[in-house]
């Protein structure tokens, strides 16, 4: 029974999780603001995991300190990822990261 | 089984299923409000875990920034006219089977791995100790974060305007 009670193990379990529906979505999707969505799932797995070590473990109040910074430049992505797909649109009418292929010509 | 269990429970079952939705629905306008219970479902674990500020930082930033992002690129992008909000997967069986191994990789390790914890007890409020910190020990970070930050406006203006 003592798997019931909630520690450390269990959100580091969770997080693995949530890392690998993005990994998924990152790796498998074809609309890129999909493959966005995965990205931030990711991001914030690993969030957990650092405030996960930051109450049980060693870290400290150190470790949100940097889950702060991923969330500054989660942000930061998102925009400029969002400004880049846009782009993408007008240029190929599409948004399906297999048939933006200009490249390979 | 305490309260506490019984809620880290509920949020756990809200973020994994409503992140599956975000992965495997096939229209995307499904995705990005799912999107929004995976968020809030990932801050209710962080106020479980004692993190208040970076809770409340989740939610406006995620929720309030983020998310407003994504659904404005939705709606940017598919056709309202012919509705065409049906996305597919690219080889989804490798892609599957390769993305179990590395999660059950992961969860295996996780679970097997004896993590060396400290007994300290967790603090009533961390705002004020985030706040000294950002401005001592990661001060330089801090700034360049707001380089960033400023970097990532004006390139994301000069991208999206109209020639």
């Amino acid at each position: 029974m003592e798997y019931v009670h909630v520690g450390l193990t269990h959100f580091l379990v969770i997080s693995s999780l949530l890392f690998g529906l993005g990994l998924f979505a990152v790796v498998a999707r074809k609309n890129a603001i999909m493959i966005l969505m995965g990205i931030e799932l990711i991001l914030n797995s690993t969030n957990i995991n650092f405030i996960a070590f930051s109450k049980y473990g060693l870290l400290g109040t150190d470790g949100q300190v940097i889950a702060i910074f991923v969330i500054i430049l989660a942000a930061a992505e998102a925009v400029i990822a969002l400004a880049i797909i846009l782009n993408i649109f007008n240029n190929f009418k599409t948004v399906n990261a297999d048939e933006i292929d200009s490249l390979k010509d | 089984m305490s309260v506490y269990d019984i809620i880290f429970y509920i949020f756990a079952v809200i973020t994994i299923v409503s992140a599956g939705v975000v992965v495997f629905s096939k229209n995307i306008v499904y995705s990005a409000f799912s999107l929004l219970f995976t968020f809030s479902g990932v801050a209710g674990i962080y106020v479980l875990l004692g993190a208040d500020f970076i809770a409340i930082t989740q939610l406006l930033i995620y929720v309030g920034g983020i998310l407003i992002l994504v659904i404005f690129g939705v709606m940017l992008t598919t056709n309202a006219t012919d509705v065409e909000v049906n996305t597919q997967s690219l080889k989804a069986l490798p892609a599957t089977i390769v993305v179990a191994v590395i999660a059950a990789l992961l969860v295996s390790v996780m679970i097997s791995t004896k993590w060396k914890q400290s007994e300290a007890p967790t603090p009533e409020t961390t705002v004020s100790e985030i706040g000294v910190l950002l401005l001592s020990k990661y001060l330089l970070p801090f700034e360049i974060a707001s380089v960033v930050l400023l970097v990532a406006i004006m390139g994301a203006v000069f991208l999206a305007r109209k020639n």
